[in-house]
């Protein structure tokens, strides 16, 4: 059974004078969804998430967040979500702990003080709650952002580029972070970091210029990259014989030398072909062999130069 | 959820951002140290120089230094919030534009109210000197605090209108002086020596003096104009204000 759907966006449209910054973009992310919004920069993914949590107001199109429009229901849409602004802005002048308690009163959480403890040690603030916000470093700004878009247990939560900016340890850690709270959540963060999508989300979202491109799975997507399944053969020693045999297979659809010992082996059908390589060799001695995987690195740039060309 | 959902917790935010940060403190200690310089001074207020026991000295130039305080206590409210990106933050919160702007002019008027306040040595001072006539100190707060308020809610909308500090206080000054002198004689009489239409002139803006509202509050006369004036005044500049940013919050 599939689970409940938490933000269903129908064609929705947005434009800045003559700049279309969303144009028709529609998707649907259901309770245990991790949905990756993709794109080059500018291409429109925080305006169409100013548009989900309602701090911006669409020109066409709909957006209901658990069941509530955003146009007319919009107080109780801000009530389910949990939102982490691009570049995470704070009240600098306010300790952690003052900072957070401001938004458990302005979402008239219950026990304030029972959910900033919840989210100061899920987001690691301990250390610094008594510091005011304009003297944390980078990271600690960002989880500070992180904890008050968790303080209400929110139903939905959107991250805009969470992990921007950040260090590599500081990166691993809110990716564990949203791996850890997304189960009876949904989802939505926006990146343009490739490695993030493949990591932690279930589901990803292609759009440039304000369009949408792909809507599909990580791995599915890394399928449909130009390498995928790519075969990388190394030999002790150059073998025309066996080049010319792997060449003329029918699934083979080229060999590249890219010396005369080293060779790519595209595959036609970006099917696993390790075996039938394999059973080729019959005892010539190799370096190594390896099966590429898809990188979307590949896939972006072949779908996003496609619609910018 | 009303139409003034989070008022609350903007206004305590707010309120006790003016005492989180040494801006507040040093502009009470300015305000306290203007407004005593004026009345006492024999240029100005010569509150010595009149024998009286009254605080007339000290109402009288109170419009001329909330022209240029005021303005700062008025001019980060929005601005701030934009430059910084807070401003989304705020408004995806479950928190209504109303509430969010009354709740910011509300703390706003409040930090004035306790400037107004500390000035209680003032009124202590008059009451060992003389028979003060406490009708008229009662009705002076009264009508101090409200300007404060009217000046207030034209620094908003400046605030709401830029994302610069410094511009937002210079335009609110600008448009605070340019209300102020529009009750002047010397304002008075230049419209009125219009042509054909200057007596009418005359008449409207005399109809619209800050000043002239302002002290017959100081004169100790509670007439329903005038509170009807600052009601006006400070509905519509907030009304205003609101609607700007409503347009303004996302650029």
């Amino acid at each position: 059974m599939e689970s409940e759907i938490l933000v269903d966006v129908k064609n929705i449209k947005k434009s800045f004078g003559a700049i279309k910054a969303v144009d028709d973009i529609s998707f649907q992310v259901r309770r245990g969804d991790i949905f990756g919004f993709l794109g080059p920069n500018g291409a429109g993914k925080s305006t169409a998430m100013k548009i989900i949590t309602c701090f911006l107001e669409q020109d066409a199109g709909s957006v209901h967040v658990a069941g509530h429009d955003t146009l007319t229901e919009s107080l109780a849409v801000r009530q389910k979500i949990g939102y982490l602004p691009e570049s995470a802005p704070a009240y600098g002048e306010m300790t952690v702990t003052g900072f957070l308690q401001f938004v458990a009163e302005a979402r008239n959480v219950a026990d304030s003080a029972a959910a900033i403890a919840r989210v100061v040690e899920m987001t690691g603030l301990e250390r610094v709650v008594h510091q005011t916000v304009e003297t944390l470093s980078k990271g600690f700004k960002r989880r500070v952002g992180l904890a008050q878009a968790l303080i209400h247990d929110p139903e939905v939560l959107i991250l805009d580029e969470p992990t921007d900016g950040l260090d590599p340890n500081q990166k691993a850690l809110v990716q564990d972070l949203i791996n850890r709270i997304a189960r009876n959540k949904a989802i939505i963060l926006s990146t343009h970091i490739l490695d993030e999508v493949e990591r932690v989300c279930n589901r990803a979202l292609i759009i440039s210029r304000g369009q949408m491109l792909v809507d599909s799975t990580p791995r599915e997507l890394m399928g449909r990259a130009g390498n995928h399944n790519v075969i990388r053969l190394v030999l002790r020693e150059p073998d025309k014989a066996l080049a010319d045999k792997i060449s003329a297979q029918n699934w083979c659809e080229r060999l590249v030398r890219q010396t005369e010992t080293e060779w790519e082996i595209v595959p036609k059908d970006r099917a696993n072909h390790l075996n039938q390589v394999m059973a080729m060799l019959e005892g010539r001695e190799i370096e190594s062999i390896a099966v590429l995987e898809g990188r979307l690195e590949e896939l972006f740039r072949e779908i996003t130069e496609g619609v910018c060309a | 959820m009303s139409r003034y959902t989070g008022l609350k917790a903007v206004f305590k935010r707010e309120f006790q951002g003016y005492f989180a940060t040494p801006l507040g403190y040093i502009f009470l200690v300015i305000f306290l140290m203007a407004s005593g310089w004026l009345t006492v001074s024999r240029d100005f207020g010569q509150f010595l120089e009149i024998r009286q026991a009254a605080l007339t000295p000290f109402f009288r130039f109170l419009p001329h230094i909330f022209v240029m305080l005021v303005p700062a206590v008025a001019m980060r409210l929005w601005a701030e919030e934009r430059k910084t990106g807070t401003v989304e933050l705020l408004f995806t919160l479950p928190i209504t534009l109303e509430g969010s702007y009354l709740g910011k002019f509300l703390a706003g008027w409040s930090f004035l109210g306790v400037a107004l306040l500390l000035t209680f040595p003032m009124v202590i001072w008059v009451a060992i000197l003389g028979d003060p006539d406490w009708g008229t100190i009662i009705t002076g707060y009264l009508g101090s605090f409200l300007l404060a308020g009217a000046f207030l809610a034209i620094g908003m909308l400046f605030s709401a209108l830029t994302k610069n500090q410094v511009v937002s206080f210079i335009l609110s000054v600008a448009a605070s002086v340019s209300l102020l002198s529009l009750g002047l004689p010397q304002v008075l009489e230049f419209f009125g020596s219009i042509a054909f239409i200057g007596g009418y002139l005359e008449q409207i803006l005399a109809a619209l003096s800050l000043f002239d509202h302002f002290h017959s509050l100081t004169r100790g006369l509670l007439e329903f104009r005038v509170f009807a004036f600052f009601a006006v005044l400070i509905v519509g500049w907030l009304g205003c204000g609101m609607m700007l940013l409503n347009q303004l919050k996302a650029s």
